[in-house]
């Protein structure tokens, strides 16, 4: 069978891609080298849909922030997605700032960007009443927003899915070939056949680049550490809360999470593993020390969890979506800020597609909207029960810091993009990202898992792979 | 010969110290009962502890089960090979036997399961 | 539906506080447990050691439950199982759900909170490194091996010398894994003396006192730790890092009672404890909610949360038959020593006993309780320390004339 596209990179860009293209008469296949999708950058980033003040103005940045910013109310509600316009802030704090959040404000204006106003210590302590007392204005753009980026991909590429695309997850590409009408795209153990690539690798875009003869780019990975503070915090700030950008970078932000976590972030080193996803001792000691800088008393005390991400900085300086041949496309360099430009980022694509010939036929099958994944968490008291009535599963609390039922868990494992690991459940429930971060009901969902995939509960892995959480049974050693 | 101990006969753990004079304890300081002296008379001359573990059904769960008397320390790991190659059927309530005879004790389910 | 006394928790708390309430004459009696039968932790913990203060012999946890259970049963005790209870509101009303019934409320009159509590997770840890599979916090390593015959590992680091931590290493060694180390923060164990003597020294585990897990390593699986000494300020001393290669990293580090339900009911919480501030009565500042066991702070024998437990079932039968009492209030004070007491607080005039906890190891000390600056009790200590909960009896004459008792540790 020939497919006539196929996405390299099941993260938010590829996922937004596929799914907007779903819509037309395409046979589409995603591969992901991971054993779910949203594995990469996508995972751990700041969550944030940005108001687009920050790109360099005619920049492909500033012109995909704005758009994707605009689009995303309205792609977060067809998927059944989180979105929250909160808000955001770049406070300042002395007389450079200031001058730096007059560029911004600038900027932002001649990118587009509606709303963007500056800020006085007295407005800034009502909209923010922890914001630190050493900050003397802002720069406040209304549109910005929060967004969670995995719901999001997750949505995006079960929605792809239902409209007819194929997802093969552990499916690391190793080799392009040209073929007659397309390529080749080949993996240790499978291949598939396809008219068209789309690239959208995040980190190892460079390498898929260079399986197809183009070599005009390189990616290097960013380490942007996070630490994730208990849902008690999540009333700290109600905007999101960034530095004034300097030499020194953009510096730690402080923001609420869809779900009322509170976030702070990242850190932003350079580095050249493209595995190295290590926390460190130096990254949680500034994140701790800028974020306490901006707002007053964050319960680091409260922190549950913490991570790093690793962020895909291309060569160029912008986000590099081009097509150096026929039948192949590059969107590479996705780094910031590309959650928030990830709808814009799709429709470029296609229209990139539609110049190389591709006849788009929509599909009057296809159905652009998707069952939230969190209904039932949102349904009203009666609506519950009602559920519950009609599946008993649902009145049967696993998750107990996050009031996670089985029957959810259950609809998660049933449900396009299917997981099939403890992480996966994670992303898709909140089970296992309370307070007790799997404590007591990991056990519980291994079971569930096990039992849904037909395989022993010792053969459940964390993330894929090697991942094992057991390691063999009692009663054998001796 | 002085040898140093901590009681494990209660939450209390006492730090012991035993004469110890050709093989046999003479005297015991440090404990707060008798059962201390005793742990550390036994402890010095023949160590002794309860065996706490599980066992394995024939259906496949579980049973928590223990020695009912402390067995010779040195033979824990033998006693887990006898337990571990025992596999008792269901039902079982808390006390039943498992295990007639291990090292002089006897191995009991410490909980029930229909 | 309406209850005269809703019980929140059917482990070992929970049992007792329902026994102690029928036994008081409470027929109207209903414990809600989230889990799929009665018991709570203690069914996991299949180790001995309990039971030695109230049955006078040593039982396993499963045993020392099916005492409780057992009566629970014999009175006929109501009980919901596989009940999670989402709510409770300020005047008593409880939010629970279950598949059978769906999300249904119960009116109380009284309430016993007995929730217990819960493992700190490995997040409020901050270990740089990596986040593979293989890092469980010793309970639900706990619950693997003993519930569910599965082991979590092969060669173990156990960060933490809790006791639960100290018990694992024990029963994985049994099971056949290699417990290379357990890594203790601090200077002293937070353990029981005799489990670091069964636990450890049988089976020659070290004890690495004053010392943490820097760096966890493995892209996949846990592969190894990097582990080194800290100084007086608790922070890592790079030169003394070293790294022991292992599979798994169980995390021992701490109980925090889990008190999300005390929170919706507006219950003033101790920052101290973590758990409810309570009288004498373990009556919480909303009256008529009680709360006992781990969930109002955390106890290191289950013997102790029976008795506390006993406590609150019998009180919440007073409040519930309405036997009218003197209201005085003496608040009771800490020096930091001493880093807590419960109760926090005693609102009736009679005799009372007094828990607390110290905040490091002392020896050759007293425990003075002062009235104002004038000493009305003392009690000589040869060790105190922070694992291991102490307690005093506060003489009803000494609440006399005194608002406010101060509870200090001082030299001898």
């Amino acid at each position: 069978m020939m497919y006539d596209v196929v996405i390299i990179g099941a993260g938010v860009v590829g996922g937004m891609i596929a799914r907007t293209l779903s819509a037309y008469d395409l046979k589409i296949c995603i591969l992901e080298k991971e054993n779910d999708v949203a594995m990469g950058a996508t995972k751990a980033n700041s969550a944030i849909v940005h108001a687009g003040f920050d790109a360099k103005c005619g920049s492909l940045k500033a012109k995909l922030n704005v758009q994707g910013s605009e689009m995303m109310q309205q792609v977060t509600t067809e998927l059944g997605v989180k979105y929250k316009n909160n808000g955001s802030l770049v406070i300042g704090f002395n007389d450079d700032d200031r001058k730096t959040i007059e560029d911004l404000l600038e900027r932002g204006k001649q990118n587009g960007v509606k709303g963007l106003r500056i800020v006085e210590k007295d407005e800034l302590k009502e909209l923010e009443p922890n914001i630190a007392d050493a900050v003397v204005c802002a720069l406040y753009a209304p549109t910005g927003a929060i967004v969670c980026p995995y719901e999001l991909t997750v949505a995006a590429i079960g929605n792809a899915m239902d409209n007819g695309a194929d997802l093969k997850c552990n499916f690391a590409v190793v080799d392009i070939e040209k073929i007659e009408g397309g390529y080749k795209v080949v993996s240790e153990n499978a291949s598939v056949e396809t008219r068209f690539v789309i690239n959208a690798a995040g980190l190892y875009a460079d390498a898929i680049a260079a399986m197809v003869g183009d070599k005009s780019f390189t990616i290097t990975p960013r380490r942007g550490e996070y630490i994730l503070l208990d849902k008690e915090c999540g009333g700290m700030v109600s905007n999101t809360i960034f530095r004034t950008p300097s030499k020194m970078g953009k510096g730690i932000l402080v923001s609420p999470t869809v779900d009322g976590n509170l976030l702070t972030g990242p850190t932003s080193v350079n580095i050249e593993d493209k595995d190295n996803k290590d926390t460190t001792a130096e990254g949680f000691a500034h994140i701790i020390r800028e974020a306490n800088e901006n707002i007053k008393g964050i319960p680091f005390n409260k922190t549950i969890t913490s991570f790093c991400g690793l962020r895909a900085v291309g060569s160029e300086g912008d986000f590099i979506i081009n097509s150096p041949k026929q039948g192949y496309i590059n969107v590479a360099g996705i780094e910031s800020p590309g959650l928030t430009s990830s709808p814009a980022i799709a429709l470029m694509v296609k229209e990139l597609l539609e110049a190389q010939g591709v006849i788009l036929t929509l599909k009057d099958t296809y159905n652009p909207r998707r069952k939230p994944m969190h209904y039932f968490r949102e349904a009203s008291l009666a609506e519950k029960n009602e559920i519950i009535k009609k599946d008993k599963s649902f009145g049967r609390v696993i998750c107990r810091c996050e009031t996670v039922t089985e029957g959810e868990i259950l609809e998660a494992i049933r449900t396009n993009p299917k997981p099939s690991d403890l992480d996966g459940v994670k992303r898709r429930t909140r089970a296992q990202m309370g307070r007790c971060q799997g404590g007591f009901c990991s056990p519980y969902i291994m079971k569930l898992l096990a039992d849904e995939m037909n395989i022993t509960v010792d053969e459940v892995t964390k993330y894929g792979r090697e991942s094992k959480l057991i390691t063999g049974k009692t009663k054998e050693a001796f | 010969m002085i040898r140093e101990l901590t009681c494990i006969v209660c939450p209390i753990g006492c730090s012991l110290k035993a004469e110890i004079i050709d093989g046999a304890v003479t005297k015991v300081e440090g404990n707060t009962c008798p059962r201390g002296k005793v742990y550390a008379e036994n402890e010095c001359t023949h160590p002794m502890r309860t065996l706490t573990t599980t066992v394995k059904c024939v259906d496949g769960s579980i049973v928590p089960v223990k020695t009912n008397s402390p067995i010779p320390k040195e033979k824990v790991f033998e006693a887990m090979k006898m337990i571990n190659k025992t596999n008792p059927t269901l039902p079982i309530s808390v006390g039943d036997v498992i295990i007639e005879d291990v090292f002089g004790s006897c191995v009991v389910a410490t909980q029930n399961k229909k | 539906m309406k209850k005269e006394l809703v019980i929140i928790g059917g482990g070992p708390a929970g049992m007792s506080a329902a026994i102690a309430a029928y036994e008081s004459g409470v027929r109207d009696i209903l414990i809600l447990e989230r889990d799929d039968s009665l018991g709570g932790i203690l069914k996991q913990c299949i180790h001995n050691g309990f039971g030695l203060h109230r049955f006078g012999e040593e039982l396993t946890g499963p045993e020392y439950a099916w005492a409780y259970e057992k009566q629970v049963h014999e009175k006929g005790i109501p009980y919901k199982l596989n009940t999670m209870v989402l709510d409770i509101s300020s005047d008593k009303v409880i939010t629970a759900t279950n598949a059978e019934e769906g999300i249904f409320t119960i009116q109380a009159e009284a309430i016993i909170l007995a929730m217990g509590c819960r493992e700190r997770a490995k997040g409020a840890l901050n270990i740089a490194g990596s986040r593979p599979a293989g890092i469980f916090s010793a309970g639900t390593a706990q619950r693997l091996v003993n519930l569910e015959g599965y082991m979590p590992g092969k060669n173990v680091v156990i960060l933490g010398s809790g006791d639960i931590g100290l018990i694992m290493a024990r029963r994985m060694t049994m099971e056949g894994a290699k417990v290379k180390a357990v890594c203790e923060l601090m200077p002293y164990s937070g353990g029981l003396a005799r489990n670091i003597e069964q636990c450890l020294n049988d089976f020659d585990i070290p004890l690495k006192l004053s010392t943490t897990v820097t760096k966890i390593h493995g892209k996949e699986r846990v592969e190894g730790v990097s582990i080194a000494r800290v100084d007086e300020n608790r922070r890592p001393i790079q030169e003394t890092e070293e790294y022991i290669p292992c599979d798994t990293l169980l995390l021992s580090v701490g109980l925090i009672p889990e008190n999300e339900l005390s929170k919706s009911a507006e219950i003033e919480l101790d920052r101290v404890t973590n758990g409810a501030i309570v009288d004498q009565d373990r009556q919480t500042s909303v009256e008529g909610i009680f709360a006992c066991g781990n969930v109002l702070h955390v106890h290191d024998l289950v013997d102790y949360v029976s008795e506390e437990a006993a406590i609150a079932g019998k009180s919440a039968a007073d409040y519930i038959q309405n036997q009218a009492a003197e209201k005085i209030c003496v608040k009771l004070t800490v020096d930091g020593k001493i880093r807590y007491t419960v109760p926090q607080r005693i609102t009736k005039k009679q005799d009372a006993t007094v828990y607390f906890r110290v905040a490091d190891v002392f020896r050759n000390v007293k425990i003075n309780v002062y009235c104002g600056e004038k000493l009305v009790l003392s009690k000589k200590k040869a060790k105190v320390a922070p694992g291991e909960m102490e307690s005093i009896l506060l003489k009803k004459d000494m609440l006399d004339a005194c608002s406010e008792l101060s509870f200090r540790l001082e030299e001898e």
